[in-house]
């Protein structure tokens, strides 16, 4: 970045940290980008004269005499068409070895849109699977996490997920990816011909982990540029926000503040809540559905991180390794699409709520007739039943290889019910067992 | 003259300021940051140096930027024409708003002054007046609301000129008032008030008795709350807080409805904008939004806003509460107001509490809540205020300082609990764990005896007992098999099996189902006990099982079907074979 002729620059820094140092200066605005050896910085405290930056890539190397300059903005990226098919790193600057793009420069982490302006979300994103698509429909406008421990395959699901549902942009804002990942996104998306719809943001491993605070908002910047002015659907996907909380709490510990439950910062709801509710639909037509990734420990639902998630998200997908038929499925009781409802039966056909609830309570019975089967116990003939009944749902429905449309899920069901159970034991209203039980 | 300030330092919404004059704790000032007016809220005064939360984004803040101190501490604009408006957590109409985005520093106001209302004087010259006493009325969404003298007006005042009946603006004057001092108050049809201190214009608060029917029968009939009582919901997320607070807002008989969406989902409140327009409420058969205030500061919205909002909500509650009308106010969630005040106290560097939460998180929750209840007026009209706040605890973990304190202070306790909404039996209150204190109330016996018959308490604490036995029942089970108790046992675990899926399972998506009125309820309870108290022959427990089953989807399809229709009676009539065929 140039210097321009005007800009007063400091070279007296009065203390350094691991991630910010402070320094007497005038004249300077709460959140504003400067650059210290030209490393970025961003304003985090002002207390009089004194000034605290946070330095994006670490401090190490910075001298006390450091040049330091300010730049009189917030961190902004430049939004145009040109954007399309790019991978940049979390500057905003391209990584791909292409040109810089030209076009509007928007600050990042801008305003939130007015509730009233915003428009209820409708329109379903088909997936083919049917643990999203049946018991978990998307809907656009939705955010949702997927909750996975990190040996799971949820990059390749949530891929998986972006290659099928029909959207205008696909961005991916990377944090903490690992090299591998990041090449396994590149190679998918330029080799299934979607690169003209992709855009990419990426902080991996082997960069700083505090810039990875720029990504979600990176990427939802350009996302808001293409579904307010162009009016396109953008599906954002953003892996892994639990990396981009580690980097929230390295940096309210380098400053201080008193952490809350997990050594997070006690703002980590409002710090989550404002990316996630990016997510909008808007009257014009154009949206942004975010899916995200958040790692667990050990299944542990109840860490700061995941448990903050889940109160911000539209509900949360879990993946689960199904022993009794060997693949990965889209858990039924863990999992929840708060929007279903907005689509399911209405988009979908009727029967579409029943069958998905009834379906869900009778896996719940096989459940515990497991429970009873682990414990020595006899199984009824019901509970025999409701056995046979999941593990033949769980094959040919949750599992993630799995690829119909939601008329075929909502067949293969009422086909499952029938050869297991009678219409009584599915509590399902008369009228639409009437019209579906396969007799 | 106005105290002026400078901006001597920023830490994220956490401004200090250096002032040149008096400033009182809470009082509002704006802070000039490049083209924008900031508004800003006294939290901690030292010498001159004073500590303001900015209710907006403090981006390019300087030092050195300008403040200028209103005088008065936070406070919202009482008028008729607030009803179907949507606010945010400062009372600014969202809706006056230009462009898809929210400003920074764009505050509208919430009242219409060029909207013409018709008003009927209640009193005459010479008559006299106190704090709150109703001089006028005019009409807003067939709602008859009153025109009240101020409130926290002091001593007796004679009223001196009221115009006569005619169409008015808000900001006419209506009437002029003077005390025994010679001092003359010339009245319109605004009020203002401070939104921490609660309006207390009221000669008692007595316990509250009267049902407030929501429709949703595991409240109704098993926990119900009433007029004027309080009541909470915690559970983990995922398990259908909303759900059940939009049902309760949608079908509970209140005059007016107001609902603070505190810091969660826009898309919910989004939800509420699309369907209110278009629901009917089930008691008037007008459309919900006539009767319903917004008050909506979303999670993404500005932290400090979202710890006004609930003030905001529940001083507009008042409002309407003086008036004499039933008020039932929603607050979704207080655990996000409670995380507003942590963040703020952490920024302050106070030492803090439980939980990295202020010290004094009990004390604040505790008088928020009794700002709600059930009052007589001066004039021996009553009004209340039905206060339900949803608590979303960390991990899901009931024993964190925001649950802890709630209980303490509400009287009504759902508990939303995860393994319900794993099974999907909706709503998933915990039925042994939840609790209504004022089934416990002698007037809300003497209450309910009148409107329901005698009985009824112990026929609710008889299902109780029963759900509770079901449950001891199902954990034996779980240990010694189902050949390892005795059939009978099989039989007490599925009457609680009955109650949970007739009466306490309801689906809120079902057009039928989703409202039950009392009587309905009543008929539903009844039907159940009389199951549940019959004796049965059976031989082995998989008859049990597939007897009650089969009970349980004739009961579920009436609930179903249209009440005293003709399917419903047909269900009611083949439910009565199959009980024949098993009766001892």
């Amino acid at each position: 970045m140039a210097t321009e002729a005007f800009q007063k620059i400091y070279t007296k820094i009065n203390a350094i940290t691991k991630a910010t140092c402070s320094l007497k200066a005038t004249g300077v605005g709460y959140d504003e980008l400067a650059t210290v050896n030209g490393k970025l910085a961003q304003v985090v405290k002002i207390m009089g004269d004194e000034v605290t930056l946070q330095v994006f890539e670490g401090t190490g190397g910075i001298p006390t005499d450091a040049e330091v300059i300010f730049m009189g903005k917030a961190p902004s990226l430049k939004v145009s068409d040109q954007l399309t098919g790019r991978f940049f790193n979390a500057y905003g600057d391209p990584i791909d070895g292409g040109p810089v793009v030209e076009g509007k420069e928007v600050e990042i982490g801008g305003p939130s849109v007015n509730p009233v302006r915003r428009k209820q979300p409708s329109e379903l994103i088909a997936t083919g699977i049917a643990g999203i698509d049946l018991n978990n429909t998307l809907v656009t406008g939705q955010k949702i996490p997927f909750f996975a421990d990190p040996d799971q395959p949820y990059n390749q699901v949530m891929a998986n997920v972006a290659m099928r549902a029909e959207t205008d942009k696909i961005i991916l804002g990377g944090m903490g990816m690992t090299n591998d990942d990041y090449l396994y996104f590149k190679n998918l998306f330029s080799n299934a011909g979607a690169i003209d719809r992709i855009i990419c943001f990426m902080n991996t491993t082997e960069d700083p982990a505090v810039e990875r605070l720029l990504i979600p908002d990176m990427a939802l910047t350009a996302a808001e540029y293409f579904a307010v002015e162009k009016n396109q659907k953008v599906l954002v996907l953003l892996t892994d926000m639990t990396m981009y909380a580690d980097a929230l709490s390295i940096v309210s510990n380098r400053m201080d503040q008193i952490p809350s439950k997990d050594s997070m910062p006690g703002s980590l709801y409002s710090d989550l809540a404002k990316i996630y509710e990016k997510a909008v639909q808007f009257p014009a037509g154009g949206s942004i559905t975010i899916i995200a990734v958040t790692t667990l420990s050990g299944g542990d639902i109840t860490h700061a991180v995941p448990d903050n998630t889940g109160y911000i998200t539209e509900g949360q997908l879990f993946l689960r390794r199904d022993s009794d038929i060997g693949k990965v499925v889209v858990d039924p009781f863990r999992s929840l699409s708060r929007l279903k409802q907005l689509v399911a039966g209405k988009k979908t056909r009727k029967d579409h709520p029943q069958v998905m609830n009834a379906a869900v309570r009778l896996y719940a019975d096989a459940a515990n007739a497991k429970t009873k089967l682990e414990n020595g116990f006899d199984l009824t003939d019901y509970d025999k039943r409701t056995l046979a009944f999941a593990r033949d749902y769980s094959d040919k429905l949750l599992a993630i290889d799995v690829n119909l449309n939601t008329t075929e899920m909502l067949d293969v069901t009422w086909g499952l019910f029938a050869d297991y159970f009678k219409p009584e034991e599915v509590n399902i209203r008369q009228e639409l067992v009437d019209t579906y039980w396969k007799k | 003259m106005a105290t002026k300030g400078k901006v001597t330092g920023v830490i994220a919404n956490m401004v200090l300021l250096a002032v040149d004059g008096p400033v009182a704790q809470n009082e509002i000032c704006y802070i000039k940051t490049g083209g924008d007016r900031l508004m800003a809220e006294v939290i901690k005064i030292n010498g001159a140096k004073v500590y303001v939360q900015v209710f907006e984004s403090t981006r390019r803040m300087r030092i050195g930027d300008e403040a200028e101190f209103t005088g008065h501490m936070l406070e919202v604009s009482l008028a008729p024409g607030m009803l179907s408006k949507n606010y945010d957590g400062l009372q600014n109409d969202l809706d006056k708003m230009e462009g898809v985005f929210l400003k920074r520093g764009d505050y509208t106001n919430p009242l219409d002054e060029d909207r013409i209302w018709h008003f009927e004087p209640l009193v005459k010259v010479g008559d006299s007046v106190g704090a709150a006493a109703w001089i006028g009325s005019v009409e807003e969404n067939h709602q008859p609301l009153k025109i009240m003298a101020p409130f926290g007006l002091e001593g007796k005042w004679t009223v001196k000129k009221i115009a006569a009946t005619g169409d008015y603006k808000i900001t006419d004057i209506i009437a002029v008032i003077a005390n025994e001092a010679g001092e003359e108050k010339e009245l319109n049809m605004i009020q203002k008030w401070p939104v921490r201190v609660a309006m207390a214009d009221y000669k008692e608060k007595p316990r509250p008795f009267k049902l407030l029917e929501t429709g949703v029968r595991t409240i109704d009939t098993l926990n119900p709350i009433v007029e004027g009582g309080t009541g909470f919901i915690p559970g983990p997320f995922g398990t259908g807080k909303t759900v059940l607070q939009h049902a309760i807002s949608k079908q509970a008989e209140a005059d007016i409805v107001i609902i603070a969406a505190c810091g969660e989902r826009a898309n919910e409140v989004v939800e509420i904008f699309t369907e209110f327009p278009e629901l009917v409420d089930p008691h008037t058969g007008r459309k919900l939004m006539e009767r319903t205030i917004i008050i909506a500061n979303t999670s993404n919205m500005p932290v400090a806003a979202r710890e006004a909002s609930v003030y905001t909500a529940m001083t507009i509650a008042e409002y309407y509460r003086a008036m004499g009308l039933r008020v039932l106010l929603m607050a979704d969630s207080t655990s996000r107001w409670a995380q507003a005040l942590r963040e703020m106290s952490n920024r302050m560097e106070e030492l803090p509490g439980p939980d990295a939460f202020p010290m004094d998180i009990s004390v604040i929750i505790a008088n928020f809540y009794s700002r709600a209840g059930y009052v007589v007026l001066n004039n021996d009209k009553v009004g209340s205020i039905t206060f339900i706040g949803t608590v979303s605890p960390a991990g899901g973990n009931l024993k964190e300082p925001v649950t802890e304190n709630t209980k303490k202070v509400a009287r009504c306790f759902y508990a939303l609990e995860q393994d319900r909404a794993d099974k999907k039996r909706y709503p998933a209150v915990n039925p042994i764990d939840s609790y209504s204190k004022y089934l416990e109330y002698p007037e809300f016996d003497e209450y309910i005896t009148g409107l329901i018959g005698a009985g009824w308490i112990e026929m609710v604490n008889e299902a109780k007992t029963r759900l509770l036995r079901g449950k001891e029942i199902a954990e034996q089970i779980n240990i010694l098999g189902d050949d390892g108790v005795p059939v009978d046992y099989h039989v007490t675990f599925w009457k609680s099996e009955l109650i949970d899926f007739v009466v306490l399972q309801q689906d809120a998506f079902d057009d039928i189902d989703a409202v039950t009125p009392l009587e309905r309820q009543q008929a539903m309870l009844e039907l159940v006990t009389s199951i549940c108290r019959a004796e049965y022959d059976f031989e082995e427990f998989q008859e049990v099982t597939d007897f009650f089953k089969k009970v349980i989807n004739i009961c579920k399809q009436m609930n179903y079907s249209e009440y005293k229709s003709d399917k419903y009676n047909s269900y009611l009539a083949s439910l009565e074979e199959l009980l024949q065929t098993r009766k001892a």
